[in-house]
């Protein structure tokens, strides 16, 4: 298997992932496509951690696995409370803080 | 001339300015309880400094060398510059210390009866003593600066004095257009103390008057001219004579003490004591010469068409001080004169201020001598002495003004040549529109029938008032003959101006000055006799009246090319520098920051509140700076 193909899947998940960013609505979606975009950056950091026959990338992966369950934690918990006061889960709509 | 330090009384000299300083001191930070006795106090202070300086020069007259120096304090001490504050006590000064100090008692006595009814009598003491103390530093301190200390201090009183009745819109415009005239003079004085700081780095009289041959002509013309400047704006000389007349405003007793007496004649004390300044530069002395003379016509001119009879007096101190003037213009030969003119001045032009002041008191106030006539029979006191002080004035012969002015005269004809003849007419001119005026305000203010208001009773004024007056009218007659024959001032004065010069020959001869100097007067008291005492004088004064009368009535137009030259053009100067300010240098600042705060909140529209719009703008930001470092690296 070359380098190539590998990293050319994890520029298609991040690409996957940005454009869901930027064009959903749905906060739990945007969420998704956000975690989507970090999983092919880990996928980036293995691929390279083999290809150079070193650790740090994949030490990296993990670390960036941690911090991604925690701001799933966080992120759910600030999804929810919008979602109870104003009735909706859009992105759009959560747009008070502004001029 | 050398100076000896103080010793005995005269050591105590400074007690003389503290006395009546501390008088209004007291009297201003005491308040209301120093009401029922503070003119007692303020009295008190002015006479016990008049008996010190009494006693003084008596010591003075012992000594020696008549001239002695009091050193104080340090008043100011730098690398380059040390100015100490001492007194000098010498015949000039000693002389204008027994006026101001004597005058000053009897019109504060006066006044006790004068502002009797006044609410703020402690007040006006309180300025008086205050106005005494910087008058007696003017004329007692050896250098110019302690002299412009007391200059200040003397305008700074004159302007509490003449807006004493601050209520009065006319008191505070005219005290407010003195005090704006009287800086006129004030920076050409500072200016002079500038400049001898600069030239010769002191400032006290020996100093400078000692190495004034050590500047360059140039300049002493300039130190001159700074100083007539400075005396012509205290002394309400042309071109700064309008602020005098309208300084009537103020109390009777301060026109008398401050507008006639003393504070104006500062001018004359300031020229004569820079006597070797003007002895250097002839062409500073000439100004002098041709001011003095202006002023006594503009004086006289106006003097015989007012109606107000303290802006007729006022008028007639601005042309007598022209004499005084004109006096210290001819050098030597004439400090003496200006001298001895300005003492019987202060005399008679005091006298005549109470007198007026005691008419206003008799008659509910009023000015306007078209409203008086009759009045010798009901105030035979104030008649009698008023009319002394008059008889004084217009040079009747072997009264006071005879001896004084006379010698004025002949001194101006005695400079030869036609600028001689051409001074001395003038002076023999302006005797006789003295003569002219000062006839017309006797008569129509005594003789003639009563041209009352309704509700008036003229009575005389009680005792308080007239002793002063019947003082003053004493020295009025009397002064002249004494100063000039029997303590010949001329001797006394002699360590300040060098020794009398023996009676060289005359251009004309004073037998011939004096007889010519009546003639003119005899004619000056008939005109106006044929003017206002044969015939009735209307109530309201004629409208329709030629030309030179009515130029006359408003002084000659000076407030009005004050106001064309210098008021109207500083009030557009002002309003364009307002113009500019406003929309030039703050419209610059303001622009800048309506400028910046416009933009920042068209910026801050970009902040939508959309994540999707920020995500978008990271997501840019972010393939920017990849394609720069691709760029960079490649």
């Amino acid at each position: 298997m070359s380098l190539t193909n590998y990293l050319v899947l994890a520029a298609v998940l991040f690409t996957i992932g940005a454009v869901g960013v930027l064009v959903r609505r749905n906060a739990i979606v945007v969420f998704m496509c956000i975690e989507l975009m970090l999983n092919s950056v880990n996928l980036t950091l293995v691929t390279f951690a083999r290809a150079t026959g070193t650790l740090d990338g994949q030490v990296i992966a993990f670390f960036v696995m941690v911090v991604a369950a925690a701001e799933v934690v966080v992120g759910l918990a600030i999804i929810m409370s919008i979602y109870r006061t104003r009735r909706s889960a859009s992105v759009d709509d959560a747009n008070l803080l502004k001029y | 001339m050398e100076t000896v330090p103080a010793t005995g009384l005269l050591a105590a000299s400074w007690l003389l300015i503290a006395l009546p300083l501390a008088g209004a001191a007291v009297l201003l930070l005491g308040g209301k309880r120093t009401d029922r006795w503070g003119h007692l106090l303020a009295i008190g202070t002015v006479v016990a400094a008049f008996v010190l300086a009494v006693a003084s020069t008596v010591q003075l007259s012992g000594l020696t060398t008549k001239s002695v120096g009091v050193e104080l304090f340090t008043f100011i001490s730098t690398g380059q510059l040390d100015v100490t504050a001492g007194l000098l006590y010498d015949p000039l000064s000693a002389v204008f210390v027994l006026l101001i100090t004597g005058v000053g008692a009897l019109i504060h006595v006066y006044s006790v009866g004068y502002m009797a009814h006044d609410p703020a009598r402690r007040r006006f003491f309180a300025y008086l003593n205050l106005f005494v103390a910087a008058m007696l530093l003017l004329v007692l301190g050896d250098s110019f600066v302690a002299l412009y200390v007391g200059w200040e201090g003397v305008g700074l009183a004159s302007y509490l004095l003449i807006a004493f009745w601050y209520q009065r819109p006319a008191a505070a415009t005219a005290a407010k257009k003195a005090f704006v005239m009287n800086r006129v003079g004030d920076v050409g004085l500072a200016l002079a103390v500038f400049v001898m700081f600069v030239q010769l780095g002191t400032t006290s009289y020996a100093g400078v008057l000692g190495s004034v041959g050590l500047l360059a002509g140039g300049t002493v013309t300039a130190l001159g001219l700074l100083l007539l400047l400075g005396a012509c704006g205290k002394s309400g000389q042309f071109p700064l004579q309008a602020w005098l007349p309208d300084a009537m405003e103020g109390p009777t007793p301060v026109s008398a003490l401050i507008h006639a007496a003393t504070m104006v004649t500062a001018g004359v004390y300031l020229i004569a004591r820079s006597a070797p300044v003007f002895d250097a530069s002839p062409t500073a002395r000439t100004v002098v010469l041709v001011v003095g003379a202006i002023t006594i016509l503009i004086g006289a001119v106006a003097g015989c068409a007012f109606d107000d009879i303290k802006k007729v007096l006022a008028w007639s101190t601005v042309s007598q001080i022209g004499y005084m003037f004109l006096a210290v213009g001819l050098g030597p030969v004439g400090y003496v004169a200006a001298i001895a003119h300005l003492l019987t001045h202060g005399f008679f032009k005091a006298g005549l201020f109470l007198g007026a002041g005691s008419v206003m008191h008799g008659m509910g106030d009023q000015t306007d001598m078209r409203r008086f006539g009759g009045l010798a029979g009901r105030m035979k006191t104030t008649f009698v002495t008023f009319g002394l002080g008059y008889l004084a004035l217009i040079g009747f012969p072997f009264l006071s003004g005879y001896w004084t002015k006379d010698a004025i005269i002949e001194a101006a004809f005695d400079r030869g040549g036609v600028s001689g003849y051409l001074l001395g007419g003038v002076a023999v001119l302006g005797a006789g529109l003295t003569a002219f005026y000062m006839t017309r305000l006797m008569l129509m203010t005594f003789a003639g029938r009563p041209r009352w208001e309704d509700g008036v009773h003229p009575h005389e004024s009680p005792a308080v008032m007239t002793a002063p007056m019947v003082v003053l009218a004493v020295g009025s007659v009397a002064a002249g003959f004494l100063l000039v024959e029997v303590f010949p001032l001329a001797d006394w004065l002699a360590p300040v101006f060098g020794a009398p010069e023996e009676a060289t020959a005359h251009v004309v001869p004073p037998l011939a000055v004096s007889v010519l100097v009546t003639l003119v007067v005899a004619v000056g008291v008939l005109v106006a006799w044929l003017f206002v005492g044969r015939r009735e004088v209307p109530v309201v004064a004629p409208e329709r009246v030629s030309l030179p009368v009515r130029a006359a009535r408003n002084a000659l137009y000076a407030d009005t090319v004050n106001e064309t030259v210098f008021m109207r053009p500083g009030m557009w100067l002002t309003r364009a520098l307002v113009y500019v300010d406003n929309r030039g240098v703050d419209g610059l600042v303001n622009g800048i920051g309506a400028g910046l705060g416009g933009s920042s909140s068209r910026l801050g529209r970009t902040q939508t509140g959309f994540v999707r719009s920020y995500a978008l703008g990271m997501l840019g930001g972010a393939v920017l700076v990849a394609a720069a470092l691709l760029a960079v690296a490649s």
